[in-house]
């Protein structure tokens, strides 16, 4: 498979009719796919599109949603909003990067949990709230959040 | 769900309607479970699959229909059932309640008094929607059919009357459209308060093809949920706002715009999309008239300034979301260089109301400059939290007090924040000013697209701007010089003000650097910036000062400007907090009252927190 026709790249690129403005809903297609954007899937992209690479790298480095790297087994988000701010988001935060020694948009050493601080979920009447692998969870404190983090499942061994 | 319905021309329509109206008439009982993002988070979807059951079980001798629908607004008190016939208005339903429910009020009429609302004040209750006083300042326009239909039903939304608008619409001259929009005196919802028929109106008239609508709902602004709960709840008053705007100003093609954290709503405007291209509602040769439009959704990629009209053209360009300068028209010259129209999605879901029942009758509420209602997303530490409608021209202290009950847990109200990180912070004694975009304007915060955050005697001012700045800078997208740096400059200000090391002078130099973003700044996001900041020094200054010259934060926010102590008399000696202190700064024997060493304490705050005894306070 060569960098010019992966079938993956070719799939999404016609869901699209090649328009080069639908770049944004092409990356979230890859990311959807890839858990994340592969240097190779970016390189193969860029050669389908016709477009540099650096144009890719561009918007995939300016929006908050794509990643470069792989997440981790479980997804964690907290809602860093106004309101969550208010009722103590922050010490969450602060308390679950010191925990776990990971720092907001990066990933456990071991894989375990990608954590992401968002601006606001709309979820305010919940506030603190955090959303792990899509279940919401309203009114969380430090220790509530840790204690959910700490239950989670470790990284089974998956053979590659 | 959905039907194969092809509708030609407008009498098909109505002829369906009333088909539908006729088998909803058919069916007693229907139990209406909100799956709004706050309801579902409570676990309101597990709910909804119970009565289904039920339903299922009490065999085909009733008729019962089990619905999901879009945010009542009411999220405080989730997740809520509602049961016709009676509007019957159940709140804080559990799992185990569905089955007493199901019983007694589907099967027998009779209401479970335990789940109605109790007002908290008069302690009356509230058998019905319309008895809860959170209901009843409200005038519901946007939100009139939440909470009413299943968003992903297009049956729903035709049997309140959907989609009449756009075939009335389509029986009007363009401009015929555009002038009852102006005669309605509608103002753009996103924030900047745009006339929008002045908008449509230069978009018609600029010169170029194709030329494009676009709703915006990538509603950044935290502490804002009144779009998510539209696009949500019904998102076929969208659509059929778009399509009209489309028709009026000569567009076949439109976006939505949908932020990347909203996938529900992503989900039913797809649905919604579908079903109404399906019905011929959508795509060409709309309802047999010869008018095209068609649509499709964009998710954003998670850049706050992407809400920024230019910025988000940008996006769906396929580009980082940078704007540019305002000089050039985005009518004139917008998406794909070619004359664009923006609306935000509330904008665009007021225009149905409009068309159907007149420009007169829209404008006939609010005030001379600020006509029909808004939608707050109104949160923070008040008592009812929730999404509410109000006419333009009700005072803040209505909302605050009489729709949200008050301030949380008896405390003094301090402020209340609009506008979202670009509005600013009114305090108590400029509660009875009107909700009118000029007024808030003058008052140095702006409407913005809703989020109202209330905020109580424990806020610290300074930290709150400080927090509108941080999240500023991170969004800034660093295009131009003086957001870039003039935020961070700001924020490096703010930030020792809040470790203590406040400066004299420093006041002014946040008042030179706001001026100059004001000034200079390339959009929205920059120019309006300083708002929090100058809002909090208008009607907080004393609280900066203290901060800066005495090293205190009088609301006890700020670590380090003040102290933790232990009560003696309080205190039981259980040894919890030294336990738990990080960095044991505590001693004391067993059953005697402790002491915090404070050359040692961090002000973490973990003792505070784990005394069931309340023994700590912040001094």
């Amino acid at each position: 498979m060569t960098v010019e026709n992966d079938p993956l790249i070719e799939d999404i690129v016609a869901r699209y009719d090649g328009d080069v403005g639908m770049l944004i809903p092409m990356l979230q297609d890859v990311q959807a796919e890839c858990g994340y954007l592969p240097p190779m899937k970016l390189r193969a992209l860029a050669a389908c599109l016709q477009v540099p690479l650096t144009r890719l790298y561009g918007v995939a480095t300016f929006y908050s949603s794509f990643r470069l790297a792989p997440k981790g087994q479980h997804e964690v988000t907290l809602c860093m909003g106004t309101v969550c701010h208010l009722k103590g988001a922050a010490e969450i935060m602060a308390a679950i990067c010191e925990e776990f020694k990971v720092s907001p948009g990066g990933t456990t050493d071991d894989r375990r949990f990608s954590l992401q601080g968002v601006n606001c979920v709309g979820a305010c009447a919940l506030a603190p709230v955090m959303i792990v692998d899509g279940k919401y969870y309203d009114g969380v404190n430090r220790d509530a959040a840790l204690k959910l983090l700490r239950a989670l499942p470790a990284e089974e061994e998956v053979a590659s | 769900m959905t039907t194969a319905v092809k509708l030609t021309n407008p009498q098909e329509l109505e002829a369906y309607r009333a088909e539908v109206k006729a088998r909803r008439g058919a069916i007693a009982h229907t139990v209406r479970v909100c799956i709004g993002t706050g309801c579902a988070a409570k676990g309101s979807r597990r709910i909804f699959e119970l009565f289904q059951e039920a339903a299922a079980d009490a065999g085909a001798d009733v008729e019962i229909t089990s619905k999901c629908v879009g945010c009542h607004g009411f999220c405080e008190r989730g997740p809520i059932v509602v049961i016709e016939p009676g509007h019957i208005f159940y709140q804080r339903v559990e799992e185990p309640d569905v089955a007493e429910i199901f019983r007694e009020t589907v099967l027998s009429g009779r209401v479970v008094e335990r789940l109605l609302y109790v007002d908290p004040a008069t302690s009356a209750v509230a058998q019905t929607e319309a008895a809860i006083p959170f209901y009843q300042a409200q005038q519901r326009i946007v939100l009139a059919a939440n909470g009413l239909i299943d968003p992903r039903s297009i049956d729903d939304y035709l049997a309140i009357g959907g989609y009449a608008a756009l075939a009335k619409a389509l029986t009007m001259p363009p401009e015929e459209i555009i002038s009852e929009v102006e005669k309605a005196g509608l103002r753009g919802r996103g924030g900047g308060g745009f006339p929008a028929a002045r908008k449509w109106r230069s978009c018609r008239q600029a010169h170029g093809y194709p030329k494009y609508v676009i709703c915006n709902g990538d509603e950044g602004d935290p502490g804002a949920f009144m779009d998510r709960s539209v696009m949500e709840g019904n998102p076929h008053s969208v659509l059929e706002g778009m399509i009209i705007g489309a028709y009026a100003i000569g567009s076949d093609q439109g976006y939505i715009y949908v932020r990347n954290e909203y996938p529900l709503a992503v989900e039913h405007l797809k649905i919604a999309i579908g079903q109404a291209r399906e019905m011929g509602l959508l795509g060409d040769n709309i309802l047999g008239t010869g008018f095209s439009f068609d649509l499709k959704i964009t998710r954003g990629g998670g850049a706050f300034v992407c809400g920024e009209s230019t910025a988000l053209m940008a996006s769906l360009e396929g580009k980082a979301g940078e704007p540019r300068a305002k000089y050039v028209h985005t009518v004139e010259h917008g998406l794909n260089d070619q004359p664009t129209n923006l609306n935000n999605v509330e904008t665009w879901a007021n225009v149905p109301a409009i068309i159907n029942r007149g420009g007169d009758w829209f404008a006939g509420i609010g005030t001379q400059r600020s006509k029909g209602t808004k939608v707050f997303s109104l949160v923070g530490n008040v008592v009812n939290t929730g999404l509410v409608e109000v006419p333009m021209g009700i005072t803040l202290r209505r909302i605050v007090e009489e729709i949200g009950g008050g301030v949380q847990g008896g405390k003094a109200f301090k402020a209340v924040q609009t506008g979202g990180p670009s509005g600013g912070c009114i305090p108590a004694e400029h509660l009875d000013t009107r909700v009118d975009f000029d007024e808030l304007t003058g008052l140095g915060s702006m409407m913005g697209s809703g989020g109202m955050i209330v905020m109580d005697e424990n806020t610290c001012m300074v930290h709150v701007a400080k927090y509108f700045l941080g999240f500023l800078q991170d969004e800034s997208c660093g295009k131009c010089t003086p957001c870039r740096e003039g935020i961070s400059q700001m924020l490096s200000i703010l930030d020792r003000i809040t470790h203590g090391d406040g400066q004299d002078g420093d006041l002014d130099r946040l008042q030179v650097l706001a001026d100059l973003l004001a000034g200079t700044a390339l959009c929205a996001l920059g120019k309006t910036a300083a708002n929090p900041v100058l809002s909090t020094i208008r009607y907080f200054r004393g609280e900066y000062e203290e901060h800066i010259k005495e090293k205190r934060c009088p609301a006890k926010v700020c670590k380090g400007l003040f102290l933790y102590e232990v009560v003696a008399d309080a205190c039981k000696g259980c040894g919890i907090c030294k336990k738990n202190c990080p960095v044991s700064a505590i001693s004391g024997e067993r059953k005697q009252a402790h002491l915090i060493d404070q050359a040692v304490c961090t002000k973490c705050g973990a003792c505070l927190e784990k005394c069931p005894f309340t023994a700590i306070v912040k001094v």
